[in-house]
């Protein structure tokens, strides 16, 4: 057996680290809260409205994650054209040939569970890197969608921005309708990507998921 | 006919009204407009000097719900209005005239204001098989429509129907029922939807176009800012049950009799533009929400698709009615649960080796090189 060398790639620079973590946060935040709204308990009981303001408080904290959320993926944008070479748009948008390959084999190692040789990517594999540029159209379409609902009890420049959004889409009801369909997208990917991490950290051995805390990656010195 | 036509105060002179009564009617119609009343004085001095308007009202594929909301305007009094300020040549539920005499009327009025008359549209048209689900004396809607909108100065589209089709443009919409503003370009339109509208809103909107001789500032819709820039939600006074969480759970309960929030049975005021909560109806008496009834959201695009009523979401499309987006999300993230699940297994039995290699190749390497964390 070959000996093994490792070598230390620093992968993630802390403004990544930064918006992953809130973005996972506030995500987790709009999800739930979001969630309520659509479907709020039933904890009703004899009172009078004037001493309570519960549903108002989790509307605020949906409100206010999404501005959050807004300005943390704006700079992720910004950081995608200015950041490290595993933080820039190419990542996300995997076309090119040998790309497209490793995508297969991402596919053979990650579904068929077949062996095949160590993937080259260090930072984004291919098909991860697709699968966040189809998260990101999801968070355009949240805050799109979001915000023009949100114009309705607003007067600033931010929500009016995107007012256009609801003749579109054929008014409010179908908007909330999209904007509620499209959370369950964001559940499903939560799951299948703590699960995904999790594996590749147990099958590789690379430290993906205390990447995410130091920015560190281990990489087996063979590679380029 | 050579005589130039009465203005608005003249012919209120002729009916006997004196200058007070005049002026009166100008602060009614100014308020009912949305005027504030420094504007009063501009409302007076068009109606002193404007002929009145002449005004062809159509109807097509509707159920003149509007037309019956209309004439129960109470502020300003419909009367006022139809009879007096304006001069409604044909109209086929209020007209005497019938057939012949009744087209003649049309015509005579498209021909003699030509640029000037003003077209109120209640009811879609029907595009399908060249228009023939819906024809008046020989004629289709869709070629009505079109001739009449050719000389009309500005276009009204009364109510759901004709701003956006309303039931018979609902799913599949056997006829192609089609809102005006879908047929008719070139021409100011101004939606005014509702099924029907609330008479005043009606009312305040010809009142505008009267006195002001242009047409009223609209939204992204074509609908007057006046009435139409608030959700009900926001103007429903049942909204702070809704900040504090209380709602009605179903029409029998406790909650209900109690007067909170509609929300979860299905209200559409959060998605509804429309002046209900402020107006009101049958004169301010009450509206939907105030008579324990979640509003069903009838001046938007597509409310009977958007059902059940009863429900706060709408049915998953393709799944059923009672199927919302929560019950595929949940069964979808049960799905994917069990898929991880088998994964994870999997992985244990199928990769167990490549693992067991590598822990001993790191092993006998681990000394060599620092390791991970």
């Amino acid at each position: 057996m070959e000996q093994l060398s490792i070598r230390r790639v620093y992968v993630w620079q802390l403004p990544v680290r930064l918006y992953h973590w809130v973005n996972a946060l506030v995500v987790l935040a709009l999800a739930a809260t979001g969630y309520l709204i659509g479907r709020p308990l039933a904890i009703a009981n004899a009172s009078e409205a004037s001493f309570s303001y519960w549903f108002g408080t989790v509307r605020f904290i949906h409100f206010v994650a999404a501005f959050l959320f807004f300005f943390n993926f704006l700079f992720r944008i910004y950081w995608g054209f200015v950041g490290n070479a595993y933080a820039r748009w190419p990542n996300f948008l995997p076309f090119r040939r040998e790309q497209l390959r490793e995508a297969v084999d991402v596919l053979k190692v990650d579904i068929l569970q077949a062996t095949v040789t160590p993937l080259d990517s260090v930072g984004h594999n291919p098909l991860a890197g697709f699968t966040y540029f189809l998260t990101f159209l999801a968070f355009l379409f949240q805050s799109v969608t979001g915000f023009g609902m949100y114009a309705a009890m607003s007067d600033s420049w931010l929500p009016r921005m995107f007012a256009w959004i609801v003749p579109l889409m054929g008014g409010d009801f179908a908007v909330r309708q999209w904007h509620h369909m499209m959370m369950w997208f964001f559940v499903l990917f939560a799951m299948v990507h703590v699960y995904l991490v999790f594996y590749h950290d147990y099958v590789e051995g690379r430290g993906v998921i205390s990447s995410m805390a130091g920015g560190w990656k281990f990489v087996e010195k063979r590679q380029k | 006919m050579g005589a130039p036509p009465l203005t608005i105060w003249e012919h209120a002179q002729l009916q006997g009204y004196t200058r007070r009564d005049f002026i009166k009617f100008c602060g009614w119609i100014a308020a009912a407009a949305g005027i504030q009343s420094n504007g009063v004085a501009q409302v007076v001095k068009s109606l002193d000097t404007k002929p009145r308007l002449p005004v062809v009202w159509f109807h097509f594929q509707e159920c003149t719900c509007c037309s019956e909301s209309f004439i129960r305007s109470s502020h300003p009094i419909v009367s006022d209005i139809v009879l007096d300020k304006i001069s409604l040549d044909y109209t086929e539920t209020l007209q005497a005239a019938a057939g012949k005499q009744a087209e003649e009327a049309l015509h005579a009025t498209m021909k003699k204001y030509r640029g000037e008359y003003l077209m109120l549209v209640e009811g879609s048209v029907p595009t399908a098989e060249g228009g023939i689900y819906c024809c008046i004396g020989g004629r289709t809607a869709l070629d009505i429509v079109k001739e009449a909108a050719e000389g009309a100065k500005a276009i009204v589209a009364w109510g759901s129907c004709a701003s956006n089709g309303c039931i018979q443009a609902s799913h599949p919409n056997p006829t192609g029922a089609t809102p005006i503003h879908r047929i008719i370009t070139g021409k100011p339109i101004i939606n005014v939807p509702g099924c029907p509208p609330i008479a005043e809103v009606m009312a305040g909107t010809i009142v505008h176009l009267l006195a002001f001789d242009r047409i009223p500032e609209l939204d992204g819709l074509g609908r007057p800012r006046a009435f139409y820039s608030r959700r009900v939600h926001d103007t429903c006074y049942r909204r702070p049950n809704y900040d504090a969480g209380l709602f009605v759970e179903s029409f029998d309960d406790e909650n209900a009799r109690r007067g909170y929030c509609l929300y979860k049975v299905g209200c559409r005021g959060p998605v509804t533009y429309n002046s209900c909560g402020v107006i009101r109806w049958n004169n301010g008496v009450s509206y939907p929400i105030q008579s324990g009834h979640g509003c069903i959201g009838c001046s938007e695009a597509n409310f009977w698709d958007n059902g059940p009523f009863y429900q706060h979401l709408a049915a998953f499309p393709g799944f059923g009615i009672e199927t919302t987006a929560d019950k595929v999300g949940v069964v979808l993230g049960v799905a994917t649960a069990a898929g991880i699940a088998a994964h994870a297994v999997s992985t244990n039995i199928r990769k167990r080796k490549l693992i067991q290699e590598e822990i001993k190749s790191s092993d006998t390497s681990g000394d060599s090189k620092k390791g991970g964390a």
